[in-house]
């Protein structure tokens, strides 16, 4: 044996020593420095004592005892190591990926500035934001997730082809938001405020894939991205609106009113900014914390289920008929999106190879009960236009309960074979990732064609 | 003989901040000192040893500082400062007390053992 072979011998046992200690999440880098440097020492002492030096590092090891001991007395020091944190992670981390970190927040903060000026440009063409309501209720999307998708593609730097559509249809939403003559009071102007911001957010979607565009696992990304960023941007909302609680009591209290300056800067820019913020903290965070989306459906598909099949129960009871109108078709469809959520989001957390469970189950009632409800609906609903005739929201509402029941319809054979073993897990989630161009596809059609087709009414 | 765990912690902080107070040290060193100060009867783990370390840096009694050394590899190395030199004195006198209370009631100790009989015995 040679003197450099031993050597290398040794590096490559202190590497794999390193990489252990690394492992915990008590220990960080420094500390395995520190230890290293320890290690080293007493290997360097046994040495000069005259023993081999893989004998050496055996020995030295052995002496420090075991890692779990070790990590244990660090964690009762350093007990804050175990609270993964997310904005400060980098200590003496790796020089590349803190580089990467940095330019990306730069990144974040460019778009997100560059959303909160855009959002008031408007204004210098005497588009005040109390005074053109219609304006900003059709347009607010396009202040703000532009900017998030340029972000996203400064990430991603997606060929060019996908780089085109995605401006051609952000422009696209732009021109027929101001292009088509929307009275205010009409309900395609109501329709085009609900709808636009949905249609751009599946073109963030494009962008967030980008290249990977049939790829079923990145489009399954895009749904975790979209609800951890929700999450996201609720919280921030809940803090904006502490802050502005603040703002008006402070100023009130010097007599000054600042009702003007919060309604028309803090809100506005703070809205468009936070959802740049937002799918910047859902992209760094990755890994980093546990998703909070697919926990919240963990604690809620069993209290919707229970929700829903007391329903059903007091219908059967009472024989109570579902009185419809546009409201409560608006509200049933909105329980049906929320029922494709609870689905959604625990598919995405869930293990593909972990056995069927009853949550399974769980979820099979829960989307079997939402499902004989909607048929309820549709049965009045059909009678209603056959009775009142058409107008622009009837047709839309329609339209997402169909685009929602044929998903959770087809969900529901999916489960159930899943549930008997006669299907496989991955089948379900790629029903949800094929079905994600459906959606655009639908919403894309009532922002751009039925406003001209109930000739805006 | 070895002293037991609740000596060597209780002991940990003024042994540390004594050898510090020396000179600037770093951890292997300051192990060996401790061995060889207590012909290796106190038995000193680095799950002890690091975690004081770093808990006195963070309470100010000692500051360190990352040096290289010879086979590129960084060195953390601690020092003793003003506010740890003030800590040190309080536990100098803490354990001055200690040790002459002891002195005094050793020493009866020592004269009462041989006609000491043991209840057991009466037995």
């Amino acid at each position: 044996m040679t003197v450099t072979d031993g050597k290398d011998e040794l590096e490559a046992q202190f590497a794999l020593w390193r990489e252990h200690v690394r492992r915990r999440p008590e220990l960080v880098e420094s500390d395995a420095d520190e230890l290293e440097d320890h290690l080293r020492g007493s290997v360097d002492g046994l040495v000069s004592k005259g023993l081999a030096a893989d004998e050496a590092f055996l020995i030295a090891v052995k002496r420090m005892g075991g890692l779990d001991e070790l990590s244990r007395e660090f964690a009762r020091e350093h007990s804050e190591r175990l609270w993964k944190q997310l904005m400060f992670t980098g200590e003496a981390g790796d020089p590349v990926r803190r580089s990467r970190s940095r330019r990306d927040v730069i990144a974040m903060l460019v778009c997100a500035f560059g959303a909160a000026v855009s959002v008031k440009i408007p204004e210098l063409f005497g588009r005040g934001f109390n005074e053109d309501g219609l304006f900003y209720s059709v347009n607010l999307a396009l202040f703000a997730l532009p900017w998030l998708a340029a972000f996203l593609v400064w990430r991603r730097r997606p060929s060019a082809g996908v780089g085109g559509a995605l401006a051609a249809l952000f422009v696209l939403g732009a021109v027929v938001a101001n292009g088509y003559p929307l009275d205010a009071d009409s309900q395609s102007a109501g329709l085009m405020a609900t709808h636009l911001p949905i249609a751009l957010w599946l073109v963030v979607g494009l962008a967030y894939v980008s290249d990977d565009l049939r790829s079923a696992r990145r489009r399954m990304d895009f749904i975790r991205f979209t609800g951890e960023w929700f999450v996201y941007l609720v919280l921030m909302g809940l803090g904006g609106g502490v802050l502005i609680a603040f703002l008006y009591g402070i100023f009130d209290a010097i007599g000054v009113d600042s009702d003007t300056a919060i309604g028309t800067w803090v809100v506005p820019c703070g809205f468009v900014a936070a959802t740049v913020v937002a799918g910047w903290l859902v992209e760094v965070k990755q890994g980093v914390i546990e998703n909070i989306a697919p926990v919240l459906t963990k604690l809620f598909t069993p209290l919707f289920t229970v929700a829903l099949l007391a329903f059903l129960v007091t219908i059967g009871w009472n024989g109570r008929s579902i009185e419809i109108d546009r409201e409560t078709l608006v509200m049933f469809d909105l329980l049906l999106a929320v029922v494709l959520g609870l689905l959604l989001y625990s598919l995405s957390a869930r293990d593909p190879e972990a056995p069927r469970g009853p949550f399974d189950v769980l979820q099979l009632a829960l989307v079997v009960s939402a499902l004989v409800i909607d048929a309820l609906v549709l049965y009045t609903m059909a009678g209603r236009i056959a009775e009142y005739g058409t107008t622009p929201n009837n047709v839309a509402a329609l339209g997402e309960n169909i685009v929602l029941l044929a998903n959770l319809a087809w969900s529901v054979w999916l489960l159930l074979r899943f549930v008997r073993r006669r299907g496989t897990f991955p089948a379900i989630e790629r029903w949800q990732t094929s079905y994600l161009p459906v959606y655009a596809l639908w919403f894309w059609t009532v922002v751009l064609l039925l406003p001209p087709l109930f000739s805006f009414r | 003989m070895r002293v037991t765990k609740d000596l060597v912690a209780a002991s940990a902080t003024p042994i540390v901040l004594g050898i510090l107070a020396e000179g600037e040290s770093y951890g292997y060193a300051i192990l060996r000192r401790i061995s060889d100060l207590s012909g290796g009867e106190l038995d000193w783990t680095e799950g002890l040893l690091y975690p004081l370390l770093h808990r006195l840096e963070r309470l100010g009694h000692v500051e360190s500082s990352w040096q290289v050394v010879p086979g590129e590899r960084r060195r953390k190395y601690y020092r003793i400062t003003r506010q740890g030199l003030a800590e040190l004195a309080e536990q100098q006198r803490q354990w001055r007390t200690v040790v002459e209370a002891l002195q005094q009631v050793w020493p009866s100790i020592a004269e009462i053992r041989p006609q000491f009989t043991p209840l057991e015995g009466n037995a």
